[in-house]
């Protein structure tokens, strides 16, 4: 339906002579050696060696992408690495854009340069963009080394940095500062107490809610406890809709902010110096970790480009680029055992002790329905 | 008074007349002026049919058509719709109606008492002040007008800490606080749009009444309310249709804590979390259009009595 209706749109707009929607890639050098078109190169081995898919991809010269934070993760060092290392440009459009809007922009420019070539999403997102048949399969040479439970088993999606739900806070402004759930219902937080976003939105918030589940006799199969814990934060006055930011954080806004470790401790860092004395804790009652995957677009305008980023992601140069952002790498277990993890940034990590669960796709699916339906219920007033 | 009365009558009647007597004589030209007059029109008809046609028509087929999760075929039906009417999206739209109406029936109100303030001042420097500033406040809306409301009266806001706002029980991020923040830029709107209505109330009619003994009240009840009521109606429509179509600032000062049906397109639409929405997001949209049109509904018809007092 969205193809129609852009078509038409195309065809009116042309009819106009106003302007020619986006024009199509010019897809005449993208033979591999091998002879395979880049487009269906399912691993390095397919363009004849890693040599020969650096060549291809600097043909290309560009990577398009979208929805990806300089100053998330570290995307930044890592964008600008592979720059580095291969002199191929990133253009990242939108940067704050959500996994939504990155399918959006699959499916609405089919076929034109504007597409982006790799996407960063949510694990549920890469799951049904791959159902909808959106993702080209591609193995990076790491490919065997990811956990089976965060792959899909045709490489058409993989997971790829992660991190777990913790509790920021400023201690400069809070006198005592929280470490578990249950400290958040203490009445000395008012009006303190900020999520990362709108949890029917924002990933980040989804998982607060989760992990407050959690913490209060929840599961994985049963989010509803953590939507009444926010609805009594709320009532007591502790939980403030302010939705948190880099901005919000250094102002003081939302001195206390649930969010992903990886984010909440990269403030302390940016933020060190500025008034602000940002601490991290990885809440012991509630425990929720979450990745987000790679996948690359099956139409991508730059088809060597968006397998030559992915190799550079999962080399371990780019694993512990992530890792240097406080995120945790999908890799990390097996870099540890070869000796290719940068142990200093690893120690710096919030520590957590056991092995993080994960919700299944089926889990995930109810518990965004009931969170749908009842949270703004909760947090009304 | 009696004279001034029979001489007006007598100096309209006249005038009336011959116009009434030469409009079968003017027809035919107007006709042929009107012709070409429409091919004029064409280029707006084909850019409506464009910005706006194309839209709605890709809204309303959205609206309909319902994907099947499993095998993601589309197919139409009334699915989006329903889902939109209900639960957390039903409370959104009402939620929705209720801070628009709130906010533009008190922003017609001060609207109002402002602008005939203004009016009836003798300070023309003021009557200029306040129209100019009014134009400026008006389209002062989105992330900066949010911000600056979360710098002065937020929870670590200046006023809020200088007054101690916290202990009184002073909440920014609830529906009274989006009403008042509404209000920074409805009042102005109303202003501008109701200053030429209470222009139009000629002093006559004041000093008429007043000189067949009817009091202050009694004017105001009978003549210059009845007078004014349908510009009154078309600011309060205006300011309803401001205030339900607005995002950015709702968005930015109280994310999901007040249930508004712009916020829930927005989290359907594009977000991190809901998968398959789109669709519903369109329903909703169509909603949207539903509430707007039936406003509108209501004004329309009192439009063409305004026009007779005030043209």
């Amino acid at each position: 339906m969205p193809r129609n209706a852009a078509l038409a749109g195309c065809l009116a707009v042309v009819a106009l002579a106003l302007t020619a929607c986006g024009a199509a890639p010019e897809k005449a050098d993208n033979k591999t050696a091998t002879g395979k078109d880049a487009a269906t190169a399912t691993s390095a081995a397919d363009f004849g060696g890693m040599d020969a898919l650096v060549e291809a991809a600097k043909k290309e010269g560009v990577l398009h992408a979208m929805a990806l934070p300089r100053d998330w993760a570290n995307y930044g060092a890592v964008i600008d690495g592979f720059t580095e290392k291969y002199g191929i440009k990133v253009e990242v459009e939108n940067p704050d854009g959500s996994s939504q809007d990155e399918i959006n922009a699959v499916t609405s420019r089919r076929g034109q340069d504007r597409a982006p070539d790799v996407l960063d999403l949510g694990t549920s997102f890469a799951v049904s963009g791959a159902q909808q048949g959106l993702f080209a399969p591609y193995k990076v040479a790491a490919y065997g080394d990811i956990p089976s439970a965060q792959r899909d088993d045709q490489a058409r999606w993989y997971n790829d940095y992660g991190g777990y739900i913790s509790i920021g806070c400023d201690a400069s402004r809070v006198k005592n500062c929280p470490t578990s759930f249950k400290d958040l219902l203490k009445p000395e937080y008012k009006g303190q107490v900020a999520l990362n976003g709108n949890p029917t939105k924002s990933g980040s918030a989804f998982g607060g809610v989760y992990a407050a589940a959690l913490a209060n006799g929840g599961s994985l199969d049963d989010i509803q406890p953590g939507i009444d814990f926010f609805g009594q934060l709320k009532k007591n006055g502790n939980y403030t809709p302010v939705e948190s930011t880099p901005a919000t954080v250094e102002k003081g806004e939302t001195p206390i902010s649930i969010d992903w470790d990886y984010l909440n401790a990269g403030y302390a860092d940016q933020f060190k110096g500025k008034g602000v004395d940002w601490k991290v804790a990885v809440p012991e009652d509630g425990k929720y970790a979450q990745f987000y995957a790679q996948a690359i677009n099956k139409d991508a305008p730059h088809p060597a480009a968006a397998r030559l980023w992915q190799e550079w992601l999962y080399s371990p140069e780019g694993q512990n680029l992530w890792l240097k952002g406080y995120a945790r790498p999908v890799l990390m277990s097996t870099m540890e055992g070869a000796g290719t993890l940068d142990k200093a940034a690893a120690a710096r990590l919030p520590q957590v002790s056991g092995t993080p669960t994960f919700p299944t796709e089926a889990q995930q699916t109810a518990a965004k329905g009931v969170l749908a339906q009842s949270w703004g219920k909760a947090v009304a007033g | 008074m009696t004279t001034d009365m029979t001489s007006r009558t007598a100096a309209a009647s006249p005038a009336a007349a011959p116009a009434a007597s030469a409009a079968p004589a003017v027809r035919t030209g107007r006709r042929r002026a009107r012709r070409s007059g429409a091919l004029a029109v064409v280029p707006l008809l084909l850019f409506t049919a464009i910005a706006f046609g194309l839209p709605a028509a890709a809204m309303l087929d959205g609206a309909f058509s319902v994907r099947d999760p499993a095998s993601g075929t589309a197919s139409y039906g009334l699915g989006n719709l329903t889902a939109s009417l209900q639960g957390a999206y039903l409370t959104a739209l009402v939620g929705s109606v209720e801070l628009s109406a709130t906010s533009a029936v008190l922003a017609a109100l001060l609207g109002l008492l402002l602008a005939q303030a203004i009016v009836t001042s003798p300070l023309r420097g003021l009557r200029e002040a306040v129209l100019t500033a009014s134009g400026v406040l008006a389209n002062f809306g989105g992330v900066p007008l949010a911000f600056a409301f979360v710098a002065t009266l937020g929870n670590s806001g200046v006023l809020t800490r200088e007054l101690g706002l916290t202990d009184t029980g002073w909440n920014l991020y609830s529906f009274w606080g989006l009403v008042l923040v509404y209000l920074y830029f409805l009042v102005p709107l109303m202003v501008l749009t109701i200053t030429p209505a209470l222009d139009g109330l000629r002093t006559q009619w004041r000093e008429a009444a007043q000189n067949n003994g009817a009091t202050h009240r009694q004017y105001w009840q009978h003549v210059a309310l009845p007078v004014l009521a349908p510009s009154l109606l078309g600011g309060l429509v205006l300011l309803f249709g401001s205030a339900f179509a607005a995002y950015a600032t709702a968005a930015a000062m109280v994310g999901s804590s007040v249930p508004l049906v712009t916020l829930q397109i927005a989290d359907a639409i594009s977000g991190n979390v809901l998968i398959g929405q789109e669709n519903v997001a369109l329903a909703l949209s169509l909603d949207m259009v539903l509430v707007a049109g039936l406003v509108m509904a209501v004004y329309l018809p009192l439009q063409r009595r305004s026009a007779r007092w005030l043209a």
